[in-house]
């Protein structure tokens, strides 16, 4: 049981990553952008934190420039998709190969400075990891990433819905022309969500490289963790609290994955993966079906239910022009 | 048509000039379109060179690095075409998905099965050791192109059945192929406890150039391999395909008005899957040509990337097959001469500020932008 409840709590905290990438790119298809630049953007994310963390000696600064550099890099795509109406499928490429560049670029040497670059802080919260199975799994010796991310997706879930700045959001993403008409500036909207999931981008390759699995190697850093949001985030159906649960459960499953290699005995059974540890190419291979078995789930479910999807999502704004 | 003024007339202050943004109604010359792409390239590599010196790099030592070691001689010219090779067969792979507004970026997964099914013919073995070589190069070409069609088809499946997207099902592929690869590298074919197959024997590669330095002693120590043929062949098939058969007229349609090919009749699923098949077969043809011609056995490193890569060569090249081919050279140079630049990801680094200036350039291909001198009201 204890093993289950290690895997779990760990798994939390790997899904951590993914549920900031996964609310950040809901907000930027909210407003009708869709970013692919994700994993991109999360790279460049990861590689600032460590360097400016290994620089200031303060991993807050290196998270708070993480976040603005990642969202600085998220404005090329504002500029190409929203400004020059480029195809945004195109230009979220283009950022991807970019922002990838550049990361490993400004990255050379990095990674030799493992354990020298100080890294955010875990703590358990008092009372409530006294909870049965519960304070185990999400409030022991939890990073402080992780606690920030549980407030995270009520607010993003109450901005969304409630509030008025999250109905203009939803209004950009669904039918322009009209939010246009009422006087919601559609272009300063836009620009200002893609950065937001830029931001959010930022945080999540920060949360990586200074907390989950602290350290810069290259492209490996992410791992296709930016793709997997993207996955994510049509399975949560533009969804806050869906979100997190997919976060999770796929976080879970990235640590199951590497820890069940570890038992000689899994409930009581001789572990295969134990005793031929070549399956753990197999195992590797999970995460990245899952997700695409969860595409099939999401999308079947947004046909039969007719919901979900922005209209106005991957449809460049123009002024003037008939339709959305 | 309506004048767009973009001065910034609101904000208080007044440009002497006014620039005027309106779309285009008639197609621009036919020249303007090829010099806006190789505009757009001196700009990204402008850009390149002020990454780079930021990066504490010398820009200009790096470019006449890439330049110097991929046409400087013959030899390094054909090193560059061993590079552009299987670049001009994904991009091909591409350029066909792309047409159809398919976006497959699953090209480096469909490379890796393409690998591993050439692989397979030497290493089961299917062929017996002293086969003769032609049909060693027949029956790995068929294979690496059946397991390429076969990794395209699972998502182009799946987005015919389910509507998946197919930019995220395709890009998981390649995660997963990469593994499936790696398994077979580790655990079932491994030579002496060392991540990679044993070399295969002489009669399955494919023929190079220095083959032939016996008749013709010019083409000694060049490494160019029948691949080319494999590659250009195939670019001359997809162009009559797609300009001169009603497949591609079809595809065209679809991709330029989805709506009106269905009205038309056109099955867009039967065609989401057959497209995925052909482009997962050209990128698994490529991954065959280069086990057989250049890496000569299965291993985990056998990509720098190609399959991402061709995504912005169909780009440059504009979708057309036969400028897959040209442009595939030019990116084959990067990839062989930044190998040795450092710091290591400028060769990315170059690709990705090349296909974001190109996506901005095209902004000039759909607008007519003139410059007049503002008249005072």
């Amino acid at each position: 049981m204890d093993f289950i409840l290690i895997i779990l709590a760990s798994g939390v905290a790997t899904g951590t990553v993914l549920l900031y990438a996964t609310l950040g790119e809901t907000f930027s298809e909210r407003s009708g952008v869709l970013n692919l630049g994700v994993e991109g953007m999360m790279l460049v994310g990861a590689m600032t934190a460590y360097k400016i963390s290994a620089a200031t000696s303060n991993p807050w600064i290196g998270l708070l420039v993480a976040m603005l550099a990642a969202g600085a890099v998220s404005q090329v795509h504002a500029f190409i998709s929203i400004t020059l109406q480029a195809d945004q499928v195109v230009s979220g490429l283009a950022l991807n190969f970019l922002a990838t560049g550049i990361s490993l670029v400004l990255g050379e040497g990095l990674t030799s400075l493992r354990d020298v670059v100080p890294t955010l802080p875990s703590f358990t919260i008092p009372v409530l990891s006294q909870l049965p199975w519960l304070g185990k799994v999400f409030f022991q010796n939890q990073s402080v990433m992780v606690y920030i991310g549980y407030v995270f997706v009520p607010l993003a879930w109450y901005y969304i819905n409630r509030t008025r700045p999250g109905m203009h959001l939803r209004a950009v993403g669904e039918y322009p022309a009209a939010a246009d008409s009422l006087g919601i500036g559609v272009f300063s909207m836009r620009y200002f969500y893609v950065f937001v999931g830029g931001l959010m981008a930022g945080l999540a390759g920060a949360t990586i490289s200074l907390s989950i699995s602290p350290g810069w190697f290259g492209a490996l850093t992410t791992a296709g963790q930016g793709w997997i949001a993207v996955g994510l985030v049509i399975f949560a159906q533009w969804n806050p609290p869906r979100a997190a649960v997919g976060a999770y459960i796929f976080g879970a499953l990235r640590r199951l994955v590497l820890d069940i290699q570890g038992p000689a005995l899994l409930l009581g059974f001789a572990n295969p993966f134990f005793y031929n540890p070549y399956y753990g190419f197999f195992l590797k291979m999970l995460p990245y079906a899952f997700t695409v078995a969860v595409l099939v789930i999401g999308s079947r479910e947004a046909n039969r239910k007719r919901i979900g999807t922005p209209a106005a999502l991957g449809l460049p704004y123009i002024r003037g022009q008939r339709g959305l | 048509m309506t004048n767009v003024e973009s001065t910034k007339s609101a904000a208080g202050f007044k440009l002497p000039f006014k620039i005027n943004v309106e779309p285009r109604v008639e197609d621009p010359p036919r020249w303007y379109s090829p010099v806006l792409s190789i505009v757009a390239v001196i700009v990204a590599l402008l850009i390149g060179a002020l990454v780079i010196r930021l990066g504490g790099g010398d820009p200009w030592k790096a470019y006449a690095h890439i330049a110097r070691y991929s046409f400087g001689s013959i030899g390094v010219l054909s090193d560059t075409l061993v590079k552009a090779i299987p670049l001009m067969l994904v991009g091909l792979a591409c350029s066909l998905a792309f047409r159809m507004k398919l976006w497959n970026i699953g090209a480096e997964g469909q490379f890796f099965l393409g690998a591993f099914g050439a692989s397979l013919i030497v290493l089961l073995p299917v062929l017996p050791e002293n086969a003769p070589k032609w049909l060693f190069v027949i029956v790995m070409a068929l294979s690496g192109m059946l397991f390429g069609a076969l990794w395209g088809f699972i998502p182009g499946l799946l987005k015919a059945k389910f509507n998946v997207n197919e930019i995220i099902s395709t890009l998981m592929m390649n995660y997963i192929a990469v593994e499936w690869n790696n398994y077979f590298i580790y655990a079932v074919w491994s030579e002496g406890g060392f991540q990679m197959s044993r070399m295969f024997q002489r009669n399955a590669w494919l023929p190079r150039l220095s083959d032939y330095a016996e008749e013709f002693p010019v083409l000694r120590g060049l490494t160019t391999h029948m691949g080319l043929l494999f590659a250009v062949v195939a670019a001359i098939i997809l162009w009559l395909i797609l300009t001169k058969s009603r497949w591609g007229y079809e595809i065209r349609l679809i991709g330029d008005n989805p709506r009106a090919a269905q009205y038309a009749g056109i099955s867009i699923s039967k065609n989401v899957v057959f497209v995925m098949l052909v482009s997962g077969a050209l990128a698994g043809l490529a991954g065959m040509a280069e086990i057989s011609g250049v890496v000569h056995r299965l291993q985990g490193a056998i990509s720098p990337g190609y399959g991402y890569t061709g995504i912005i060569i169909a780009w440059l090249a504009k979708l057309n097959p036969l400028a897959v081919v040209l442009v595939s050279i030019l990116f084959g140079a990067l990839i062989l001469a930044g190998r040795e630049v450092q710091p290591t990801g400028i060769p990315t680094l170059i690709q990705g500020v090349i296909m974001v200036s190109l996506i901005a350039s095209d902004y000039f291909l759909r607008n007519r932008i003139t410059i007049t001198r503002r008249v005072e009201a």
